[in-house]
């Protein structure tokens, strides 16, 4: 790369393109920009090592199921996108929450199942949502997002040209639906991409390929495990995942393919997930030690941004230390929030399984355990 | 004036897309076509490929893309050619839509309506003809309404178009062509029913009818036949599902001391099931004269050959035998 003052030019890693012509090959970045992307990869690692720790010791619950070594896409992509977008993911959210602007006071808390956690203790890993971002969840069917994804480009697309949208024309927002190898199977998502294609609807398909669905394989998996020139029409690039500015630049030349009218595109983003699929799985009857222990050492992309700014001289190594540090006592004072907060009263229980509505009767009804528990009356 | 099923729900749907630009209508030959049904006829013409949106045949796709289009604030109406479909989609329908209001804690509502045909149809053989009621209404998180007449039709497809909660809206290929006299109110654009409030279609002291959707016209018919007997029998068109207007049933009740229950679905779970266990988890249960019965649809998948297929569902005249036998006139 090279240096100019605070600013900083490289080459992207290379790319593989299905469709599309002049996406980005090199990158322009500076001092401020690779500190922030290296604070928030810091912090976003930091919470998912704490919350390994806390499964661990059983404050959190159920089903939980890890970003690490995957960040640099969460970050690369906010760095591309504004809060006006819309973002929906699948069941590894923890991540998307920060990213969208959540603290992680608010995620930790609602792993621990606390009513200040960002879904009040009511959704839990795999359920987090910031609406006021744009941040659709969180859901835990795997596929299912794709679709509701697309709906969210859908409304994008018809918020913009007032319900008459013609194909071809431009749109403000885009949306973005994340999944990763194993959802790439799914019958609905070929549903989803064929209306996408035929509305040009502003959407960016983020494939995060960690390479395997639990413990199957890509190639045990998917007949064509090249992702990005599987979906027919589709146009689709595939980057390095664990590159925050590959993510952030191919996310920015989508993001721009989307609102210039030229509908759907897919970017596959080629990383790994260093936790098995979630905390039941050890990760490693279907994978190696050394699989994981060599993707850490030779790609990990804390230690690859860190690299960089070393290199370039835009801080010492006691410096970044120190940012560590920070992340450390950040992360450890959430955790002490989420622990020390209560956990939902048991009113919350009863609320919001509908919104209220004048003209329902007897809506507020919810029966309990038994005939004489609830809140309302059989009777209305 | 008169109305028929098919009019007043075109006419619902056609004042909520003229009132809100945010309503929009999407489903499998609902533009260019006009309808399966013909219920979306016009609409296209008026409202144009925006908004009136033909989709590919791919239930879990439009259902999913209704879903997300509602999240961010729209009002989508997603037909379904026939209910029988929607299982292709009712991922998210339960786990998408239902859902959303509670596991985001009051952030995320889904202003959406499922609508399309329900319900044994005449011919089609058995996984084209079946009534899903029980199944949708015993998810919480959703309205689910099924409409009998004209008025029904068009006041409660207008509430549900304006609820901010996911409904499920039931609807009866074999009613569509109905025809009923329906009072002045019934055509303005601003008549719209209540949700969850049940109707009675005529009064009775002996024995309560519960039904819902086409089955009215069958207890109605009941109902006649009975008074020719010496019976006289309250008709109860629940209009909702969920939630159930149990205060209306058990106002019935208390008057009668009886109580039949219809609905052409299957027995097992039903929704005579659940009015039987609210009954006898309530004061209601102190003011029957006689155990509750069902009368229902046989417990087969619905066969082809006419003679066995309305075999397989039940008439009037099973109506008033439950009835009698409920008032110990016959065994």
């Amino acid at each position: 790369f090279v240096v100019d003052g605070e600013n900083l030019t490289a080459d992207l890693p290379p790319i593989k393109t299905h469709l599309v012509d002049g996406v980005p090959t090199s990158t322009k970045t500076n001092k401020t920009e690779l500190l922030e992307y290296y604070r928030t990869l810091l912090l976003m690692r930091r919470v998912e090592i704490v919350s390994d720790l806390l499964y661990k010791s059983q404050v959190i619950r159920g089903f939980c199921h890890l970003y690490d070594g995957q960040e640099a896409i969460c970050v690369g992509m906010e760095a591309a996108i504004t809060k006006d977008d819309s973002i929906i993911t699948a069941y590894r959210d923890h991540c998307t929450q920060i990213g969208r602007g959540d603290t992680a006071e608010r995620v930790l808390a609602e792993l621990c199942g606390r009513f200040t956690g960002c879904s009040k203790g009511k959704g839990g890993s795999m359920h987090m949502y910031l609406r006021s971002a744009n941040f659709f969840g969180g859901n835990g069917i795997v596929g299912a997002q794709i679709p509701v994804g697309t709906g969210l480009a859908f409304a994008h697309k018809y918020n913009t040209n007032g319900g008459n949208s013609t194909p071809g024309s431009p749109s403000s927002q885009v949306a973005i639906s994340m999944f990763g190898d194993g959802a790439s199977n799914q019958g609905q998502l070929f549903e989803a991409m064929n209306m996408a294609q035929l509305w040009k609807l502003p959407i960016i398909y983020v494939l995060e390929n960690n390479q395997y669905g639990m413990g199957t394989s890509k190639g045990r998996a998917a007949s064509n495990p090249d992702f990005y020139q599987r979906y027919d029409n589709i146009p689709g690039i595939k980057t390095d995942g664990m590159d925050v500015h590959a993510v952030r630049d191919i996310m920015s030349f989508a993001a721009n393919w989307c609102r210039t009218g030229n509908g759907p595109i897919l970017v596959e983003c080629d990383t790994y997930r260093y936790h098995g699929h979630s905390m039941s799985d050890p990760g490693l009857t279907y994978r190696s030690r050394d699989e994981v222990s060599d993707v850490r050492k030779s790609r990990d992309p804390i230690d690859k941004l860190k690299r960089v700014i070393l290199d370039a001289g835009f801080a010492a190594a006691e410096d970044l230390k120190v940012m560590e540090k920070e992340a450390r006592v950040q992360v450890d004072k959430a955790v002490e929030f989420a622990k020390n907060s209560a956990e939902p009263p048991l009113d919350q229980l009863y609320a919001d399984v509908m919104v209220p509505n004048p003209n329902v009767v007897n809506g507020s009804y919810v029966r309990g355990a038994e005939v004489n528990s609830g809140i309302g009356s059989m009777m209305g | 004036p008169q109305l028929t099923v098919r009019d007043a729900l075109n006419a619902a749907l056609d004042e909520e897309l003229e009132r809100d630009p945010k309503v929009f209508l999407m489903g499998e030959e609902v533009g260019a076509y006009q309808g399966a049904y013909k219920v979306s006829r016009g609409l296209f013409q008026k409202y144009g490929a925006g908004r009136v949106v033909d989709t590919p045949i791919s239930e879990a796709g439009f259902a999913g893309i209704g879903v997300g289009a509602a999240m961010q604030g729209l009002r989508p109406v997603i037909e379904f050619m026939t209910f029988n479909f929607s299982l292709q989609a009712i991922d998210h329908v339960i786990n998408s839509a239902a859902k959303a209001l509670y596991m985001s804690a009051g952030q995320i509502n889904v202003p959406i309506v499922f609508r399309g045909p329900n319900g044994c149809a005449s011919g089609v053989g058995a996984q084209h003809s079946q009534c899903l009621a029980s199944w949708y209404a015993h998810c919480p998180g959703l309205h689910v309404i099924a409409p009998y007449d004209a008025e029904d039709a068009k006041g409660l497809l207008k509430a549900s178009i304006r609820d901010d909660n996911p409904v499920v809206f039931l609807e009866n290929e074999l009613m569509y062509g109905a025809n009923f006299d329906v009072s002045a109110a019934v055509m303005e654009k601003d008549f719209v029913l209540p949700i969850g409030q049940a109707k009675i279609m005529r009064p009775g002291t002996n024995v309560t009818i519960v039904t819902f959707s086409r089955m009215v016209a069958h207890a109605l018919q009941a109902a006649e036949e009975l008074e020719a007997q010496g019976i006289s029998a309250e008709v109860i068109n629940l209009r909702t599902i969920r939630p159930l207007d149990m205060k209306t049933i058990a106002e019935s009740v208390k008057k009668t001391n009886h109580i039949v229950t219809v609905e052409e679905g299957w027995p097992a779970y039903g929704i005579g099931s659940e009015i039987a266990a609210c009954i006898m988890e309530s004061e209601v249960f102190d003011m029957l004269d006689a155990p509750l019965e069902r009368v229902t649809g046989v417990d087969v998948p619905m066969p082809y050959a006419k003679n066995i297929e309305t075999a397989a569902q039940l008439a009037p005249h099973n109506i008033v035998n439950a009835c009698k036998r409920v008032c110990y006139r016959n065994k």
